[in-house]
């Protein structure tokens, strides 16, 4: 790399980059706030039994978690297709325990 | 690279914390790590699960749980996790003291975090006499949601001994990588508690 490429101040095109991806995460959390609260609604009001709430939760949270990993933690962004193995990886190993744990084994 | 640019804040590029071998190594290390962490916290939810009507004649789920404790904590660190979010803005900004303020905004939130979390394993214990050693729920309660706990406080820790060690240092090649990681385990434990309050505290609440 040379010296005179990337020297201060910063230039506008990245700065306006940085600023629409920020843009975008606070259009996240606004929707994880959204589906947070939701989450607690269905719980608090009692609105819909248990057989449909419990899976409706379950829902609002892989969603939010979807977020979270793609925007806030950037796996949307290039260059993450390690993070994409490594994290789906280590999904698929969870969920195999969990499987386990509340169906093979008998406690 | 020479070692002069890495530690010349004049120098940014587009992606500081990629942009030496070094960074990249962390970055990819650091997912690995997280994938870890995610069979890891898998096992203890399994247990959890599996676990959670073992009450032997002590209090459940539906009796001990408040949604209002809970939902104010997951607030805490929902927005702590954005908070982190800006402070990674200004650091791909080059700009040290705002990245500073918003990981100080972070690191204040985690602690309140952390401070409910303490109140509410006190309230349990001493008004309902649920401990590590009553039930198995107890066991698997206490172990799920305490290891959450144990990562904040890590976090936390992680968090200021990097501010404190790069105050005067400003921002560089060399510490901007330290600084993505530590958020990226930041929002991964936000992650985590997603799953807690969903699994543990809300289908608790649902029985």
């Amino acid at each position: 790399m040379t010296k005179d490429t990337n020297s201060t101040p910063h230039n506008e095109f990245e700065k306006a980059e940085h600023k629409e991806e920020m843009k975008h995460q606070v259009i996240s959390f606004v929707m994880m706030i959204i589906f947070t609260i939701a989450a607690f609604a269905v719980v608090a009001t009692d609105a819909i039994g248990k057989y449909f709430a419990i899976p409706i939760i379950l829902l609002l949270a892989v969603v939010q978690v979807i977020f979270q990993l793609y925007y806030f933690m950037h796996m949307k962004n290039k260059g993450h297709e390690t993070p994409a193995l490594m994290i789906y990886g280590g999904l698929a190993v969870a969920f195999m325990t969990i499987l386990t744990f509340t169906t093979i084994i008998w406690w | 690279m020479s070692n002069e640019d890495i530690l010349n804040p004049k120098q940014m590029p587009h992606e500081p914390e990629k942009a030496t071998l070094e960074g990249k190594n962390k970055f990819l290390g650091f997912w690995f790590f997280l994938g870890g962490e995610t069979v890891l916290f898998a096992s203890l939810f399994g247990t959890f699960l599996a676990l959670k009507d073992s009450t032997a004649g002590g209090p459940g789920t539906e009796e001990l749980f408040g949604l209002e404790l809970v939902f104010v904590m997951t607030m805490l660190l929902l927005t702590s996790s954005l908070t982190s979010v800006y402070a990674m803005y200004h650091m791909k900004n080059n700009n040290f003291s705002k990245m500073m303020v918003w990981l100080g905004v972070t690191v204040a939130l985690g602690f309140s975090f952390l401070g409910f979390e303490l109140y509410e394993f006190y309230h349990y214990i001493h008004e309902y006499e649920f401990t590590f050693r009553s039930s198995a729920l107890g066991s698997a309660f206490y172990t799920l949601v305490g290891f959450h706990g144990g990562h904040v406080l890590f976090g936390l820790l992680w968090i200021v001994t990097l501010m404190a060690r790069n105050a005067k240092r400003g921002l560089n090649l060399y510490n901007a990588p330290k600084f993505y990681v530590a958020s990226l385990y930041w929002h991964f434990i936000d992650v985590v508690w997603v799953f807690i309050f969903t699994v543990v505290y809300l289908m608790g609440k649902v029985g």
